[in-house]
């Protein structure tokens, strides 16, 4: 088998996956002079970029976050929309159903098409749009949960076991930790969807980009944070769920909740002793990543001769998609921080 | 079985013991017999069978995944059963049951079936079955079950749900066996509790005060107290009925009830008596008493080989007896229960059990001299025991009838390393420590760990310190700067090639926290050589 033309101008560069024709990188992890950036998490949107291209969503989340001075020049690409980046370089963004405003970059040159698709998920997501099957001809996949233990459940079941626990006990104040952006949102989402009407009690971290997530017509209902609650109503909290990043769930901010159960939402919960390292009383798995099932089918769906893998889980996935006959191969790119799940 | 899941995911997943007895009494008042037995069993380890081999679930896996693939995932999981309940491929046309049986049934299955209809069933269970009943279910099959509940705290569940003492259920225990119907029907007040007193169980055993220097002293006198040694071993109790050939039964158990007879082959053999024994159990290496390091190496042992068996064998100091040709000896005061203990012991090879010897004093001057005699031994024995020689035996800790007077622990000035954050209500607070002494090259080397010493106050005070004292992190420890000493009690300290410091220390607690010390007077590894005599 040949190897794809795309060998020759996409390359792994130091500071990250680089297209030559366009002198363009794909979520770079230190400050190159124009970037592509799949979507607003902080291993893959840096700050002192140039010159940035991104969907809408992702530019104001990079705003929020303070990715975005004065010295970088936005381009907000809707989904579909298409770019001369020059030189006979095309770009244009396919959702990728990880986050809001998360995008497959599509790059075009020469007759090849290469998909860059950040970090993706195929379970269903009220807060984001689906992932798009974009063909292509080189398919750059991540390989975080890419083990065969790794097979997500659906989120409806994980977020019953939390609505089971808050009827059983319901003196006990369910501190849920969660990522600031994305399965925050995700997860009261999902919670108001199945019925939970009392307001969520949020961790002053969680509020701006709760705010953004509104911002683009998401109804979170009612919440109010933690930190204008006076202490001395403590009771307000019991049987509630309180909302905060997966640190704080037991440290000195979740002292001042009578009787605290510890519950983690992330896809490494899967794993028993994972969860119990994070001292959580209840794990649920919540992954906003594809879980092993859903990469395979999905490199097999873009129907790409080639497959690259950039980070996770390498190995297997490329030991697996190699059985299956197709052409797959590891990148190697550094500095994906895994915690950010 | 999905109830027997969902408890072992609610047991596995709460830190607290008295929550854990909660969740366990709410599933056995709801759960009907004879699963709610079952579950006992296989909670309290007391299941006497395999339903299937850890080799079968092997063979399975590597029939329907790639090895490769299995490989790089237990490696990930870091355990077998947990990923094969995580990843098991589903058979491409399954057997699709309705319901999932109940534990009874699945148990009742299991043991009805051949090995190859064994097989068969694996299959049906684990295709019909969510990730968390598949891992209930192969932790059950192999009796690998790992949730953080002693058996102590079964019984304990038990007791609190009949609302009587532990010592009736743990007097119970050991006559019982699973499924425990009639266990449940005592619980349940439909039944009295069946008469034991044919077999051969644990009965519970009487503790003694720490003696109160001030108060205490005065009341000693050698006309109505004896003095003992208190040695360095574990408190045992040896029950026999004295029976020949296939009746015979000879059980050791530990001070909580629970039956370490398979560690002691040794021992069980040469027991020959009808009644109860009290003592301590030591091991004697070259014919000399050895320590309590020594003794470890045979704790926990549940098949010791011969050779181990030659080094280090099993010996008891025999203090007390209970029970004597089927009568109960606890209403006698203790000096007459000891004529009885004399008897018996003499006809036993010195070898196997001895007589605690009761130590000559007349004044409490001379009771002070032992005590200090005791403290040269490097940690064989640890103080004294004070009795009364009036006192009857019952169980718990009756006033003024037994007293232990240790030697002073040993104190050292050492400076914390490391901390990481405790469970339960202590989650959120660094509680335990890890500290360390000086080198002679002037480097810190870890000596031991400690959790508890402090009030709640100090413990604010030293989670403060943590904070604002941060240096590397490796995963839930925290190493902080070398500046906060401790003043570190303990009751001995061994050599030991598993530390690096070369030391090990047995009991050790935080005394005194030396907020004014500088960390470079803290003491050197040469002072807690020098005080253990290496």
């Amino acid at each position: 088998m040949s190897n794809s033309p795309a060998e020759q101008w996409m390359q792994v560069r130091p500071e990250g996956l680089y297209c030559a024709p366009a002198d363009i990188y794909i979520d770079p992890i230190e400050p190159v002079t124009r970037a592509i950036i799949t979507h607003g998490h902080a291993d893959h949107a840096r700050s002192g970029h140039g010159e940035v291209f991104a969907t809408p969503e992702t530019i104001d989340i990079m705003r929020t976050r303070y990715y975005l001075g004065d010295e970088t020049r936005e381009n907000g690409l809707k989904y579909g929309q298409r770019f001369d980046l020059g030189n006979g370089v095309t770009l244009w963004f396919a959702s990728a159903g990880h986050i809001l405003g998360s995008a497959q970059a599509v790059i075009e040159f020469e007759g090849t098409r290469v998909v860059a698709a950040g970090d993706y998920k195929r379970h269903p997501d009220p807060t984001c749009a689906p992932f798009e099957v974009i063909p292509c001809d080189v398919f750059i996949t991540e390989a975080t949960f890419a083990l065969p233990v790794f097979q997500h459940p659906p989120l409806e079941t994980e977020v019953e076991k939390l609505l089971r626990s808050l009827r059983t006990l319901p003196n006990r104040t369910h501190i849920v930790g969660v990522y600031a952006l994305g399965k925050c949102q995700r997860v009261m989402k999902t919670l108001r969807l199945a019925g939970y009407e009392a307001p969520f009690y949020i961790h002053g971290a969680l509020k701006r980009l709760t705010e953004l997530y509104e911002s683009y017509g998401q109804d979170f209902g009612a919440w109010e944070l933690v930190s204008d609650i006076p202490r001395a109503d403590k009771h307000l909290f019991q049987g509630k769920i309180v909302l905060c990043p997966p640190a704080q769930i037991n440290d000195r901010w979740s002292r001042r909740f009578a009787d605290p159960l510890p519950t983690v939402a992330s896809g490494w919960m899967q794993i028993r002793a994972r969860a119990r390292q994070k001292r959580a009383e209840m794990a649920l798995v919540v992954s906003d990543h594809a879980d092993w099932g859903d990469l395979i089918r999905t490199c097999e769906e873009t129907k790409a001769g080639d497959i690259w893998i950039t980070h996770g889980r390498v190995e297997a996935l490329e030991y697996a998609l190699k059985q299956r006959g197709m052409q797959a191969k590891a990148l190697n790119l550094i500095g994906r921080d895994e915690s950010v799940e | 079985m999905e109830r027997f899941a969902e408890l072992l995911d609610d047991l596995y997943f709460t830190n607290s013991n008295l929550a854990k007895e909660t969740i366990l009494s709410n599933y056995l008042r709801s759960t009907p017999d004879p699963d709610r037995g079952w579950a006992l069993a296989a909670i309290a380890g007391t299941l006497t069978f395999d339903l299937f081999k850890r080799n079968v679930i092997k063979s399975l896996m590597m029939d329907r995944m790639d090895p490769f693939l299995f490989d790089i995932s237990r490696h990930y999981v870091g355990e077998m059963s947990e990923t094969v309940a995580l990843a098991w491929p589903r058979s491409d046309d399954p057997v699709r049951l309705n319901r999932l049986p109940s534990l009874h049934e699945v148990i009742g299955e299991f043991q009805s079936r051949s090995k190859v209809e064994i097989r068969d069933y694996l299959i049906i269970l684990l295709d019909n079955m969510s990730p968390s009943q598949r891992w209930a279910l192969l932790k059950l099959g192999t009796r690998g079950l790992r949730i953080g509940m002693s058996a102590r705290s079964v019984k304990q569940t038990l007791a609190k749900m009949k609302g009587v003492d532990i010592d009736i259920v743990e007097a119970a225990w050991h006559g019982l066996t699973p499924p425990y119907q009639d266990l449940f029907a005592w619980v349940d007040g439909r039944a009295e509790l069946p008469d034991m007193s044919q077999i051969v169980t644990f009965s519970p055993v009487m503790l003694a005060h720490p003696i109160d220097e001030e108060k205490d002293l005065a009341r000693i006198t050698p006309a109505t107290h004896q003095a003992e040694w208190k040695w360095d071993g574990i408190r045992i109790q040896i029950a026999s009925n004295g029976k020949e050939g296939d009746d015979r039964e000879a059980k050791v158990f530990s001070r909580k009830g629970e039956d370490i007879s398979a560690s002691f082959p040794d021992l069980i053999d040469v027991v020959d008596f009808n009644g109860v024994i009290d003592g301590e159990l030591v091991v004697r290496p070259n014919g000399d008493i050895g320590s309590f390091n020594d003794l470890q190496q045979r704790l926990n042992k549940k098949k010791p080989t011969k050779t181990l068996i030659e080094k280090f064998p099993a010996h008891v100091i025999a203090y007390d007896v209970m029970e004597w040709e089927s009568e109960t000896l606890r209403h006698l005061p203790l000096i007459r229960r000891r004529e009885t203990l004399k008897r018996v012991v003499e006809a036993y090879s010195d070898d196997y059990i001895t007589l605690s010897e009761t130590l000559p004093f007349k004044t409490v001057e001379d009771l002070i001299a032992l005590r200090e005699q005791a403290a040269q031994t490097g940690g064989l024995i640890e103080g004294l025991m004070v009795k009364d020689i009036n006192s009857v035996y019952t169980s718990g800790r009756p006033k003024h009838a037994w007293y232990k007077w240790k030697r002073d622990p040993f104190l050292l000035d050492a400076v914390l390393m490391y901390a990481r954050r405790g469970t339960g209500k202590r989650s959120s607070f660094y509680s335990d420590y890890t500290f360390g002494l000086w080198d002679e090259d002037g480097a810190l080397l870890p000596i031991g760990k400690a959790y508890f010493g402090f009030t709640d106050e100090e413990l604010k005070k030293i989670d403060n310190w943590v904070r604002s004292h941060k240096l590397n992190r490796f995963g839930p420890v925290q190493e902080v700067k070398k500046e906060l000493v401790f003043e570190v009690a303990f009751d001995a300290a061994q050599v030991s090639s598993r530390h690096k410091s070369g030391y090990a220390l047995r009991f050790p607690r935080i005394h005194r926290i030396r907020w004014d010390k500088p960390a470079a007077e803290a003491d050197r590894i040469e002072t807690l050589a020098k005080l253990v005599g290496a």
